[in-house]
């Protein structure tokens, strides 16, 4: 930690003179770090190596590290119907997160841009419905949904995960907008443009990096949540993670199996992720310190 | 603690001037412009009561029920016998305490490992991008999926990668989920919301001033002081917020509880007590008492837990 800082504080001062003290020092960081790095991603490498191994490679003790690969766990997971719990996943996924932006951009925009008196209090009250576990609301959408017959249904799934991410995006947007400089919106309005005009053509294009991050939050969350996917659903609107929770009593071989599901599973979050993470970062952090 | 970390106040006080937006006497735009502001709240705001606030009112509601779907003819007002119930038999308790060390535990130590990594990646290195982008992955990994393959593919006691590794070094094999479930959970959390606290911490780290560092530097303080005198005070409004976001999502954990103990163990914690009682034991009131406690404790752990962590913050940092 101590040689860090000295780094850091060296980053942008001199850097011709380096002692080879400190080289050394900055070697040993560095391979501390990926030392750390790899064993961080290490169970994700070993999860995708054994989507490719037979099941009975995956399943022996000590492990095989160099072995035959194969497709035919990836086949396997499709013959179970995989296409359709991801083809849920991805329904309730983007339509819970196009109903959190258009819901959440006005409303980050109406508390950040032109804020209410009480702009705080209704900010407060948002955030606030986050700290609510969905244990506790769910027993009555559970008996509603039931009585209306909407039990394993997509659309029903996508509106509920509109109300747990709602909090978040509003929270995020509100950041990114108040980033925006009050003197282009007042030339805006002096010129005479329209609310709708403004937001469109001149605030939204500013925050549109911003806009995506959130969004991919919403995914992100959405495409994850197995709570209420596990209780919500079964045959029809089944989405990935209880499909890959039904592993969980899995009989005789299946290591290799699970972990091609679960590799396919997580893939599109993760590719999204890694090419957003800059600003997933902003986004997460900004949102509470500005 | 949330108004902590929203209050304009806040604003004001890192410098920036915030311009002076109600006036006692609006005129007419003004008015048509804080008339469109409740518009364009209102739906966002309709759309949250109406999804998680009327469904709370009604846990409310059953929670003074007597009711068990078995038996639908019996639901009857009981008042408060529910919560007597709840908080009388020991399960509450201990999920309680379940819930306290689960969450706390891995909101701290993944703290301290994102700090750690978070230092360790704020320096120019080889593969610097690369490492921070492997080192994102296991918070964008599907919580299902991340539970699923490690119990089966590292923790398990057979095959286990874990199990292998601690063998090389002459330790003999833990049956992780059976033996130490509690430690195993805390594990698999840690794992996942590492990444998540270090970019956060990475945020605050690559937003000091680099300019006072330096002058920091040219006046003699060393890595050490600088770290505790300035890095520290300034990375406080990070470190809050990394434990309000943690603690949030932390709370509502039940995948891993659900797939690799299914509570056993001492790893019950409070959302997966509720879901047992009413989608196994089908006793909607009582259930509906938990859910009800569940929220009042978030709240009041959540809140006492970040007020007397940052009291501490406040007095280092002004020492």
């Amino acid at each position: 930690m101590a040689s860090t800082m000295l780094l850091t504080t060296g980053r942008s001062t001199t850097r011709r003179t380096k002692p080879m003290r400190k080289r050394a020092g900055s070697a040993a960081l560095t391979f501390i770090t990926w030392v750390l790095t790899v064993g961080m991603f290490f169970p994700i490498a070993w999860m995708v190596f054994t989507a490719f191994k037979t099941e009975k490679a995956a399943a022996t003790n000590p492990p095989t590290f160099i072995t035959q690969l194969t497709l035919e766990n990836f086949e396997a997971v499709f013959d179970r119907g995989f296409l359709v719990y991801l083809t849920n996943s991805f329904t309730a996924s983007v339509v819970s997160t196009l109903i959190v932006m258009v819901l959440a951009i006005p409303a980050a925009y109406g508390l950040s841009v032109r804020p209410l008196i009480r702009s705080t209090d209704a900010l407060f009250f948002f955030i606030s419905t986050k700290f609510m576990p969905l244990a506790a609301i769910v027993i009555p959408i559970y008996l509603l949904l039931q009585n209306m017959g909407l039990l394993d249904n997509i659309s029903a799934l996508s509106i509920l995960y509109v109300g747990m991410n709602l909090p978040l995006a509003i929270w995020m947007m509100r950041s990114f907008l108040s980033e925006v400089p009050g003197e282009i919106i007042e030339a805006a309005q002096v010129d005479g443009a329209s609310f709708w005009t403004e937001l469109v053509r001149i605030v939204m294009p500013i925050v549109a990096p911003g806009m995506a991050a959130a969004a991919l939050i919403c995914f992100i969350f959405a495409w994850n949540e197995y709570f209420l996917a596990n209780l919500l659903t079964s045959t029809v609107a089944r989405t990935t993670p209880p499909f890959l929770g039904s592993f969980v009593s899995g009989r005789g071989q299946f290591l290799a199996v699970l972990s091609a599901a679960a590799t396919l599973a997580v893939l599109p979050v993760v590719i999204a992720g890694w090419i957003a993470q800059k600003r997933l970062v902003r986004g997460l952090a900004m949102g509470a310190i500005k | 603690m949330t108004a902590t970390a929203i209050r304009p106040g806040r604003v004001e006080n890192d410098g920036e001037v915030k311009p002076q937006r109600t006036k006692p006497v609006l005129t007419r735009r003004e008015r048509k412009g804080l008339r469109l502001a409740r518009a364009l709240v209102w739906p966002a705001l309709a759309a949250a009561i109406i999804i998680t606030q009327i469904p709370f009112l009604v846990t409310i509601y059953y929670s003074f029920q007597q009711w068990n779907l078995l038996r639908p003819g019996d639901q009857k007002f009981v008042w408060f016998d529910n919560y007597v119930t709840v908080l009388t038999n020991g399960a509450f308790v201990s999920s309680l305490r379940a819930t306290v060390v689960i969450v706390g535990a891995s909101v701290l130590i993944s703290l301290v490992f994102g700090m750690v990594l978070a230092l360790l990646l704020d320096r120019k290195f080889m593969g610097q991008g690369l490492a921070r982008t492997l080192l994102i992955t296991p918070f964008l990994m599907m919580p299902a999926a991340a539970s699923l393959i490690w119990k089966w593919s590292m923790l398990d006691s057979n095959v286990g990668m874990v199990n292998w590794a601690l063998g090389l070094i002459g330790i003999d094999p833990v049956a992780w989920n059976t033996d130490v479930p509690i430690l195993t959970i805390i594990m698999v959390l840690t794992w996942q919301y590492t990444p998540f606290m270090m970019l956060i911490l990475l945020a605050g780290l690559q937003s000091q001033p680099q300019d006072v560092l330096e002058a920091a530097s040219v006046d003699g303080a060393g890595p050490i002081r600088t770290f505790f005198s300035m890095t520290l005070p300034h990375m406080r409004q990070y470190m809050e917020l990394s434990i309000l976001l943690g603690t949030i999502l932390l709370l509502q954990v039940f995948d891993p509880i659900a797939i690799m103990t299914r509570g056993t163990g001492g790893t019950k914690t409070l959302s997966y007590l509720l879901y047992e009682r009413a989608f196994v034991g089908l006793e909607i009131g009582e259930a509906a008492a938990y859910g009800v406690l569940t929220v009042l404790l978030t709240i009041i752990v959540a809140m006492v837990a970040l007020r007397s962590l940052f009291k501490i913050f406040k007095t280092e940092g002004t020492r």
